[in-house]
């Protein structure tokens, strides 16, 4: 602890590690980490440099850039009343993993439970990579860039629900969806009476 | 020999229960509470394994109310995504709507006058209120104790009277803008809220003498849900939740911003971490509130309401709009293209009711961020119940559930 009061944590980090490098983008201080020494970094981040809190673990997807995925991590110290961004990039763009710090902050299950969920993001390590926002049998991984806002055709959980009422997951109507505007049963273009329109018919009655 | 009711003993009761219990041990019990069950005050479904009437496993399970929100936030700009905060807690939507406008700022380096860090405290601390308010009230509900409840609703009444007042709204208010708050204080508000500060005192007393002695509301939840410091911050809390539990935290005292350090005001800290403390703390940080607002009120500062810089970021004024050509094309590019913003990244936690609220904001530039991850703090509150619940009764988990506070809104997204 020691250290870090003296000089800023992320000097410190990367005198220390060796692939650690300064963050300049970042408005908090911030390092950018490889995802071989998310670990140890995180561990002296909690240990020595008094980081108590792993409040937010948040995955982003780079698409069109290699490596594809990344993932923050923001620490927050509450004995030194300052926060810490740590930044790694994950291995491999088809199946993007990344250790999981689940056993230095239990905080981390469900946090990176959401980051699995939404971007396929594997967490090594980590005891149980279920989905948690959407249901376990989901075939997509809604926050990737190529998912689109309205979302996409998929089957609902409970099968035999869904077959004996054919319902679906439908996109939205602006991205393919089907577009259902009712007409009616009482309205203005049904009942105003044209002296020119003929076509009364026994299904549509004579205004 | 079949013994008559009279006959019985309490000793034959006991032999007989005992018998019945070596009958049924080793037959764990699945039990589903929710989505939509009175206990988890919104959509949240807890899968328990049950031994009797005691919890051996709990597994929360969520997402029934996850709208997607981080996704709409990368297609929609900055200004756009405003009213979509208003839904991550929707009972203090004011303080939602502040923690992501100073994020915004932080991430274009705009601060903003004194006046409007005021009126932003101001409705901060008058969501608090009604965010406590509600977490108190539908607590003591749990436990037993309607006449809280309505209590704490009339109260919260009054303080989304003042809201609505303030912003137009009484729920979703949508009041911030990024650089400065959408109007000014209305005329004689100040004296509003300040008549109405002393009813809230007298009130949250009224709530205080109804509960804090309560025998059954002290039995029920003392010594329930303990939280010890270590796993606390080990998974996440915060706010209320992590002050409970005896760690001296507070953002808006620690990490002081929109000028909180400019007001006085105490942190009020647990010992034991259980139900009943996570209820004193609130309880107490409702009169702090009062404290602060009366503060605000007397120190109003004069001057604009946002930053003369933030211009382009505000929306002119539909008549500017109408007569000048400038403010016409800065409308127009506003409405098409969003304010532009520098690229970078920030993150920012405020002291909402619930917890600390981060936004964390990625920017290439442009208009439209390229990722927004809200962290909702009742997501970590939630979190913790796997490790607590077990070897709790089934009825205390709904005291539990009351005392964590929290809103499925900002859980799922």
């Amino acid at each position: 602890m020691s250290t870090a009061t003296e000089t800023p944590v992320a000097d410190a980090l990367c005198a220390r590690f060796e692939g650690v490098t300064p963050r300049p983008i970042s408005k908090d201080s911030a390092v950018t980490v490889p995802a071989s020494k998310l670990l140890e970094v995180a561990k002296a981040l909690r240990d020595e440099y008094g980081f108590e809190i792993l409040t937010c673990v948040s995955g982003v997807d780079w698409l069109g850039e290699l490596p594809r995925f990344g993932v923050y991590y923001h620490f927050h110290s509450l004995s030194h009343k300052s926060y810490f961004c740590v930044y790694a990039d994950c291995q491999g763009d088809d199946n993007p993993s990344i250790p999981s710090l689940t056993g230095l902050y239990p905080s981390a299950d469900w946090h990176e439970r959401e980051t699995f969920d939404m971007y396929g993001i594997r967490f090594d390590g980590h005891k149980d990579l279920r989905r948690i926002l959407m249901w376990d049998k989901y075939p997509y991984h809604p926050l990737r860039k190529e998912f689109p806002l309205a979302g996409l055709e998929t089957e609902l959980p409970a099968p035999d629900i869904a077959e004996e009422t054919k319902a679906k997951v439908l996109p939205a109507p602006e991205q393919g969806g089907p577009f259902i505007a009712q007409v009616g049963p009482a309205h203005m273009s049904d009942r105003e009476p044209s002296g020119l329109d003929q076509s009364w018919s026994e299904k549509r009655l004579k205004p | 020999m079949a013994l008559t009711k009279k006959e019985m003993t309490l000793g034959d009761v006991a032999l007989r229960s005992a018998e019945a219990e070596s009958e049924l041990s080793g037959d764990r019990m699945i039990l589903n509470a929710g989505p939509s069950h009175p206990m988890t005050h919104g959509v949240l479904r807890l899968v328990m394994e049950l031994d009797g009437d005691t919890i051996t496993k709990c597994d929360p399970v969520l997402g029934y109310l996850h709208r997607g929100s981080e996704k709409i936030a990368e297609n929609f700009t900055y200004n756009q995504f405003v009213p979509y905060t208003d839904r991550l807690d929707y009972i203090a939507s004011p303080a939602n709507n502040v923690a992501y406008a100073i994020a915004i700022e932080k991430l274009a380096g705009l601060e903003v006058p004194e006046r409007c860090q005021a009126i932003r405290v101001l409705a901060c601390e008058l969501a608090r209120l009604a965010s406590h308010l509600v977490g108190v009230g539908v607590y003591g509900m749990d436990a037993g104790a309607l006449t809280v409840f309505m209590y704490a609703y009339t109260l919260r009444e009054k303080i989304l009277s003042l809201i609505e007042a303030l912003t137009g709204a009484r729920l979703t208010t949508s009041y911030t803008r990024i650089g400065g708050v959408a109007r000014d204080i209305p005329e004689g508000f100040l004296g509003h809220v300040s008549k109405a500060l002393n009813d809230t005192l007298f009130d949250i007393d009224e709530i205080d003498k109804l509960l804090t002695r309560n025998k059954i509301f002290v039995d029920r939840t003392e010594g329930v849900g303990t939280i010890s410091r270590e796993d606390a911050l080990a998974y996440g809390l915060s706010g209320a939740n992590l002050r409970a539990s005896g760690v001296d935290t507070d953002l808006r005292r620690d990490n002081p911003y929109s000028g909180y350090e400019k007001y006085n005001f105490e942190v009020p800290i647990g010992t034991k971490g259980d139900c009943y403390d996570r209820y004193l703390i609130r309880l107490e940080e409702m009169r702090q509130s009062v404290a602060i607002l009366r503060q605000v009120i007397d120190t109003m500062p004069e001057g604009l309401w946002y930053n003369e810089e933030a211009k382009k970021i505000f929306a002119p004024r539909k008549r500017e709009v109408l007569t000048s050509m400038e403010s016409l094309i800065q409308n127009f590019m506003l409405t098409t293209q969003g304010p532009q913003m520098p690229a970078g990244e920030a993150y920012f936690e405020a002291e909402n009711p619930k917890g600390a609220l981060g936004f964390f904001v990625v920017s290439k530039g442009g208009g439209v961020p390229y990722r927004l991850r809200v962290r909702g703090p009742s997501f970590s509150s939630l979190s913790i119940l796997p490790k607590i619940a077990p070897g709790h009764l089934f009825p205390d988990m709904t005291v539990i559930l009351g005392s964590l506070d929290f809103i499925m809104g900002e859980c799922d997204r």
